[in-house]
């Protein structure tokens, strides 16, 4: 059969019929190097992926059967060599790789891209946190830089819409994967510092293949969010998958969403915080007023009413007056009660009654004088008998008369007792009964009485 | 920019709470400060609740300008 006659047409099931004749015969058994992306393993048991490298890509298919021999687990991003052959999968009109076995082959040429760029980049001092912004704190306006017609644009203001946020967005439209796109997105982010006019900047797009994102991993990228004076939310892929840009930006959102979910929430805190402020301030006013209330009721107290005072007043007035008067009572009887022994002394005391009874105690004392004079008139009458008699007995006189003498010393007239006293020749005077004598002693004789 | 605003009022809420808080004020600054914070709070409430939302994109012009037109999101 002639195919290429121009009188043949060929349906697309006998094209692709043909075509895989040609490639299954060509391409029997063979190997292929290349890394894998967009790895899947459905309920089927059997394996899909991509075999890429920087220029092209490859469908693969490993069934169950050939899974069932493999000792290690494939990751996105994994270098392989690959032995299959090429068939053709008629219903999408795809070629691809029936694989029979794999090994792994080093890392892949992406990945070792993505490293040494970080490694150099680090070098560089792009991810240092110094250089970090922090976010707004109170961001009005948000540009986004993505695909217009991309899931992440559609995310983000979705997510805006359900939560209400009153945000001003300004999208900034570029291609987000493909020849070009790198450098498409850090114009984008040049212009958007230029301009100057919103508060923060998302930079991102939906979940795709470690290809598909390679944009956010290109240089030019990480130097433009690096140069940019508004803070940058880098916002690329899923949450597993991190990019050069996602390091170099100041926050690093896993999703689209997620970034705006960031925005939001800062207001959203902003708002408690404000709230807060709002609460705070009423609650110290209140402690303030209620202390102050406090001190004054204390002061109240310490005030006391005038009118319990004066009730005071009054009853200590009363209890005051109480007193008076029984003072007064007991201090008139008193005087009372002295006046009337003073009274009783002064009638005693009158001149007429002292009078009569001097004259009474005079007439008694005269009595009495009398009697007592006559009575030691008599008394000293016998006394002096007595004695009269008595000095008859005693008088030396009476002495002398019997013949005794007095004998005295002729000088001092002094009564000679002893003989001793007297010396030779001394005079002497002998008191006789009648008269006396002058002698001289002629001689002298002591003895004893 | 209004956010400067925004911000410089939150700032003072936030000193005169603070002022107030320690108690050290005289009874008449406290209602002062009272009145000026709330003053305040209410302000940064309002701003943070008026704000509308937007969404413009940019298209770049031949001459290299930028201009901008209402976006509506699905359109393709």
């Amino acid at each position: 059969m002639d195919i290429f006659s121009e009188k043949t047409i060929l349906t697309v099931s006998r094209l692709t019929t043909l075509l895989r004749g040609v490639l299954e015969e060509n391409f029997e058994q063979l190997w292929v190097q290349g890394e894998i992306s967009n790895l899947s393993y459905p309920s089927s048991g059997h394996c899909y992926f991509t075999l890429k490298d920087s220029g092209a890509q490859l469908r693969c298919v490993m069934f169950k059967s050939a899974v069932k021999n493999f000792k290690f687990r494939l990751t996105d991003g994994m270098a392989l060599i690959v032995r299959g052959r090429i068939s053709v999968y008629d219903q999408r009109g795809e070629y691809q790789l029936v694989c029979e076995y794999m090994e792994p082959a080093g890392i892949g040429a992406l990945q070792t891209a993505f490293v040494q760029l970080k490694e150099k980049l680090a070098l560089d001092g792009l991810f240092d946190e110094a250089h970090k912004m922090n976010m707004p704190l109170f961001p009005r306006k948000i540009g986004v830089i993505t695909s217009p017609t991309g899931a992440a644009i559609h995310d983000i203001l979705h997510v805006l819409k359900r939560r209400f946020a009153s945000l001003n967005v300004l999208l900034y439209p570029v291609r987000v994967q493909g020849e070009g796109a790198a450098l498409e997105i850090a114009r984008a982010i040049d212009e958007m510092s230029r301009l100057a006019e919103v508060d923060v900047v998302i930079v991102g797009r939906g979940g795709g293949s470690l290809e598909d994102l390679w944009a956010f991993n290109e240089e030019v990228v990480a130097r433009a969010v690096y140069r940019s004076k508004i803070p940058v939310i880098s916002a690329v892929g899923h949450e597993t998958d991190w990019t050069i840009c996602d390091f170099v930006a100041d926050l690093r959102a896993p999703t689209p969403s997620a970034a705006a979910e960031l925005v939001i929430s800062s207001a959203d805190e902003l708002r408690h915080q404000i709230e807060t402020l709002a609460h705070r301030l009423r609650r110290s006013l209140g402690t303030l007023l209620a202390n102050y209330n406090y001190r004054l009721g204390g002061l109240r107290r310490a005030l006391h009413d005038p009118r319990t005072m004066l009730g005071h007043l009054a009853q200590r007035m009363d209890d005051l007056a109480g007193r008076l008067d029984m003072g007064l009572s007991v201090a008139v009887s008193r005087r009372r009660d002295r006046f009337e022994r003073l009274q009783g002394a002064l009638q005693h005391s009158d001149p007429k009654v002292m009078v009569d009874a001097l004259r009474q105690r005079l007439e008694l004392l005269s009595v009495r004088a009398e009697h007592s004079l006559s009575q030691s008139l008599e008394a000293v009458r016998q006394e002096f008998g007595d004695n009269s008699a008595r000095l008859e007995v005693l008088s030396p006189l009476k002495t002398l008369a019997r013949g005794y003498a007095i004998a005295t010393h002729g000088d001092t007239g002094a009564v000679v007792t002893d003989a001793g006293s007297l010396a030779v020749g001394e005079r002497m005077l002998l008191k006789l009964y009648k008269g006396q004598v002058q002698c001289r002693v002629e001689s002298v004789e002591t003895g004893k009485a | 920019m209004a956010t400067d605003k925004f911000e410089a009022s939150l700032k003072k809420l936030e000193e005169i709470v603070k002022r107030l808080e320690t108690g050290s004020l005289s009874l008449e600054d406290s209602l002062k400060a009272f009145e000026e914070g709330v003053k305040h709070a209410a302000f940064c409430s309002n701003r943070l609740e008026d704000a509308e939302r937007r969404v413009e994109i940019l298209l770049k012009q031949k001459d290299g300008s930028l201009k901008r037109e209402p976006f509506e999101p699905g359109q393709e």
